[in-house]
Order: C-alpha cells, then structure tokens, then sequence
C-alpha cells in the first residue's frame, strides 16, 4: 500500500537509525532542550573549537519529528563555522514557519525533508526544538566570545 | 450493527465533515442542532442581563436561566436547586470547592484523601489547599487495572480525614470508581465527599442523592452543551456553612463601605453576570439526552466499547492499558504502539482523519504511576459508529510501516 504521508522516508530513517544520538565526552557545550507540553527532551552536545562545530551528539526522548530533526540537524552543521550553523539554523526556522526558496532549501540537504511542518501548526515546536537548543548554545558562545 | 444515520443527523459538525472520525469525546462533544438552536433563540428572544432588570426581558432572561438550574436539579436527583451552582466547568467547580472546603473545614495537620487517576483539576486545586492550611495531601493507589478495592480505601482513612476528592470515571483508564461505597466510608469517619463527575455524568445516569456524595463537579461542554458552562452540584447542608468564593455583583445581599452580607444560595456562589446562554444550552442538552434516553446511550456506548476493544486488539504492537473488560472502559480506550510516539501515531491518524488524543491527558501521576509519559487516547460517544472504529483501527494498522518498521 502506498500512502502519502508526512512522515517521508528521510524523516523516519533518522529517527530510527540516528546517526548521532549517542554521548559526547569530549564536548564542551552542553545544553537540554524540552517542550513541557509534549515532553520532548533532547540534550544536545557540541564541540566547539576556533569558531568550527568539530563535532556533534544528541540524547533524548520524544516524538519521531523532534528526535529526526536533531539528528539531521547534526549532520548539517558538524564541520561547519559557528557563523554557518547560526544561519542555517535561521533558515530552518523560516522554512517552518513561513517560506523559503529553492536555493534556500537546497542549502539545508536533508532538513528540507521537514518541510511540510509549516502546515502542521502543533508540530512546529517539535520541528525546532534542536535547532533552538542549538541556537541557545551558539549565543552562549558570542557572549563569551565578547 | 445499528443504523444511526438518523441520530447523526442531530449533529451539524458531524453532517459536514463526512471524512471525519471524531473519537476525542472525553475531551469535549459534539453539540445537537437543538442545543445551538436553543443559545440562539436565547440571545434572539431573552436576552438581558437576569437577576436584577426590573423589565420583563430581564425577568425572563431570569427564568430562562433558573429554568435551567431546575432542569440540572432533575438531571442528577439533587434534593433543591439551591445545591445547583452554575460555574464555567468542571475544573472551575473543583477549584471553588476546593477553596472553600478547605477554608472552612481544614486546619493544619487535617488529611485530604485523593487518587493517584485524578485528572489536573481534581488535584491542583487539592495540592494549593493542602499547601495553604498546612494539611497533608494523601494518595490512594490503584492496581494496573486501574482498580481501588474498598480494603485499599479504608485502609488510606484516618481519623484526621477531613476531605475525600475522587474521580466517578477515570479520563485515562475508563474505569469506574465505586463512588457509593466510598462516599459512605467516607462519612462514617467524619469527612466531606467531593466527586468529579466529568467523564461519568455525560454517560451514564448520576443520581446524587443515590450516590451520597456531598459535591460533584462536571463540565457542560462534555456533555453536548456549549463550552463555558459546568456545574458544581453541593449538599445544602454543608454548602451553607462554606465562605464565598468569588465576590462582587449578584452574591450579595447588603453593601456597606467596610462590610457585606451575602445572597441566599445558590447564588452567593455566583458572583457577577452569570452565563445564561451557556445555561440554557446545557438545559437543551438535557432535553436531549432526556429524549434519547440513558438506555439508549448506554447499550450503544457498551456495544460501541465492546467492538473497539475487539479491533484494537487485533493491532500488532497495541498495548491497551486498563481493564481486561471492554464495559468497564466506559468508552475510553487508551493504548500505546511500540516504538512509535504518541504524538506521531496522533498526527498519522490526523492524515487520515481520524480525531484522538495524544499526550498525558492531565493526569501526569497516573501516567507515572503506569511508567508510560505518553499514551494515545480514542473516547467514544453514542453518536460514534463501528465504520469510525474501523478506520481507527486500519489506521493504526499502518503506523508502524508508515514509521519505516518492517511490521
């Protein structure tokens, strides 16, 4: 049976078979994230040397769209500049929430899967929970930076 | 099967989402056309504000609503419509007895006895009062089952039981509390008895004199009425010995600068402009369910149970959590699937478009105490039909496929 659904093979290939849902001893960033409501918990670890995203882990509970979008989130920023995952991120947010271009959602590989979200109102927050631990992190950095 | 096109056409929502399958009752109903009917009549023919106009259309905006409290007076068999109190809903009910039990009657080292089922607004409310006077909030456990035997009941008594709170039919599991019996026990060590009829008063027939409870909660939006309209139903005798809970217009008798005395009851408890469009459409809604019969509804409910138990069952993967028996779920049928999060099994059927709930039902410490966070939660109503169970059932069927399992 074929069945149109939003929950496309990228999104239930990460949340199945995470490629960096595992600990990360030698991070140096550590932040959880949670939404209350649904009880998405996540706790994302990066590190972080000279400005570049080295390397990347996640742990956690939660639905299959929380957990598959910080996995894919982790394979899009590892090995990336600080300042690229920052925008990639603000990419992602606008893709959930309003709209992006085909350049732009090129830009973001795989986490274009999680497009449809944006007709999905009650899953946004889902959506977004890594990216937002993420951006905590990332301007945890600039105003150590300073 | 039984035919209920007939009854389904009572319900507008119903009529124009053909390609729905509404199965989240416990959360709120559908309303008939007569309840609609009847809140715009209200407001096309009465309304003025009741109580205290002078005119004839406040007088009959005032009969209209009183109408209404004798109609909810006949519905659960209290003795005077002096112990009907209209609030906003349940969770407002158990907020007012809550407080003002609880300013009343309690004094520091004094128990309230509450279950580890009850929903958010049966605890809440408990919690703040415990916390205010400086009693002891207790627990009563259930088994897996959700079963509290009448030795696990007596056994959590104490002679310092002022207040005993608990839910007539669990939100989560379905299962009835043998409210009788504990209201009786209850009594017989000298503490007050408040049930939480939310998700027993829209199903089957609730008779307070007949139970022995001293108050009993529940929403009109349950119930096929508007939302923003419950009642708290309370024994005069002991309602006349509460404080106000809220104060200002209507509950009060005379004003002075520096004091006041307040209205006979029911409306001392009634504070400011009241809703009596919601009122009357909970007045239709009791029409109505007088006009369908609670014969009907509960033969359809059980029949409609019984089939929904016998199809989740066949769902690989499905655990139900609960009784063993479908009659003792009363409609509410909570399960979880293996390696597949609520809320993605919520929004799978939500393509389909079938209606359940998703998450922890406000009922956090039973969701603990069954060590899962999250369960998915199908509730029927007598308008549901098998053809709707099935479509919840071939659903489910495809979750795990759809969330890239092999089966």
């Amino acid at each position: 049976m074929m069945i149109k659904s939003f929950y496309n093979q990228i999104l239930t290939d990460h949340n199945l078979r995470p490629g960096n849902k595992h600990d990360l001893p030698e991070a140096n960033y550590v932040l959880r994230g949670v939404n209350p409501s649904c009880g998405d918990d996540i706790t994302l670890r990066l590190k972080v040397e000279d400005g570049v995203i080295e390397d990347g882990a996640y742990t956690g509970d939660g639905c299959a769209v929380s957990q598959a979008s910080a996995d894919i989130m982790l394979d899009l920023i590892i090995g990336r500049p600080v300042e690229e995952a920052e925008a990639l991120s603000g990419l992602f947010l606008k893709m959930v929430r309003d709209k992006v271009t085909g350049e732009e959602l090129e830009r973001l590989e795989e986490a274009a899967a999680l497009q449809d979200i944006s007709h999905m109102p009650a899953r946004v927050k889902c959506a977004v929970l890594g990216w937002h631990t993420l951006d905590n992190i990332l301007a945890d950095l600039k105003a150590l930076d300073k | 099967m039984t035919d209920i096109a007939w009854l389904r056409e009572d319900f507008p929502l119903l009529v124009n989402n053909p390609e729905i399958a509404y199965l989240d009752n416990a959360a709120t109903t559908q309303k008939p056309r007569e309840v609609m009917d009847a809140v715009r009549d209200y407001y096309e023919l009465e309304n003025a504000n009741p109580l205290r106009g002078l005119y004839d259309l406040s007088v009959r905006a005032t009969e209209a609503y009183e109408f209404a409290r004798q109609a909810v007076r006949d519905f659960i068999g209290a003795a005077s419509e002096r112990e009907i109190i209209f609030t906003r809903n349940a969770s407002e009910s158990l907020n007012l007895v809550a407080f003002c039990l609880s300013e009343a009657f309690l004094k520091e080292g004094d128990e309230i006895l509450i279950t580890v089922m009850e929903h958010h607004s049966d605890l809440l409310p408990w919690q703040q009062a415990a916390r205010r006077h400086g009693a002891v909030l207790r627990f009563i456990e259930c088994d897996s089952h959700g079963l509290i035997t009448e030795e696990n009941f007596r056994s959590c008594l104490t002679d310092r039981t002022r207040i005993v709170a608990m839910t007539h039919i669990s939100n989560v599991l379905g299962v009835k509390n043998d409210i009788r019996t504990f209201a009786a026990l209850a009594h017989s060590r000298g503490a007050v008895f408040v049930a939480d009829g939310a998700q027993s008063v829209p199903h089957i027939p609730v008779n307070v004199q007949d139970l022995g409870v001293d108050f009993l909660a529940f929403s009109g939006h349950k119930m096929l009425a508007p939302m923003g309209i419950g009642v708290l139903y309370g024994r005069e005798a002991v309602l006349e010995k509460l404080p106000p809970f809220l104060y200002g217009g209507e509950m009060i008798e005379y004003v002075t600068r520096e004091s006041a005395t307040y209205a006979e009851l029911p409306h001392r408890f009634e504070a400011g402009t009241v809703n009596v469009g919601g009122a009357v459409g909970l007045a239709a809604a009791i029409r109505y369910y007088g006009k369908i019969g609670f014969h009907f509804i509960e033969e359809r409910e059980k029949a409609l149970s019984e089939y929904a138990m016998e199809r989740l069952c066949q769902v690989p993967h499905l655990r139900l959590l609960g009784a063993e028996k479908a009659e003792d779920h009363h409609g509410i049928f909570t399960f979880t699937i293996d390696g597949v999060h609520p809320h993605d099994i919520a929004a799978i059927l939500d393509e389909e478009g079938v209606d359940i709930r998703a998450g922890h039902h406000c009922a956090q410490p039973l969701m603990q105490f069954l060590g899962t966070p999250s369960t998915v939660r199908a509730s029927l109503a007598f308008y549901n039909t098998e053809a709707e169970i099935d479509r919840l059932a071939e659903a489910l069927m495809t979750v795990r496929r759809r969330m890239g399992y092999d089966d």
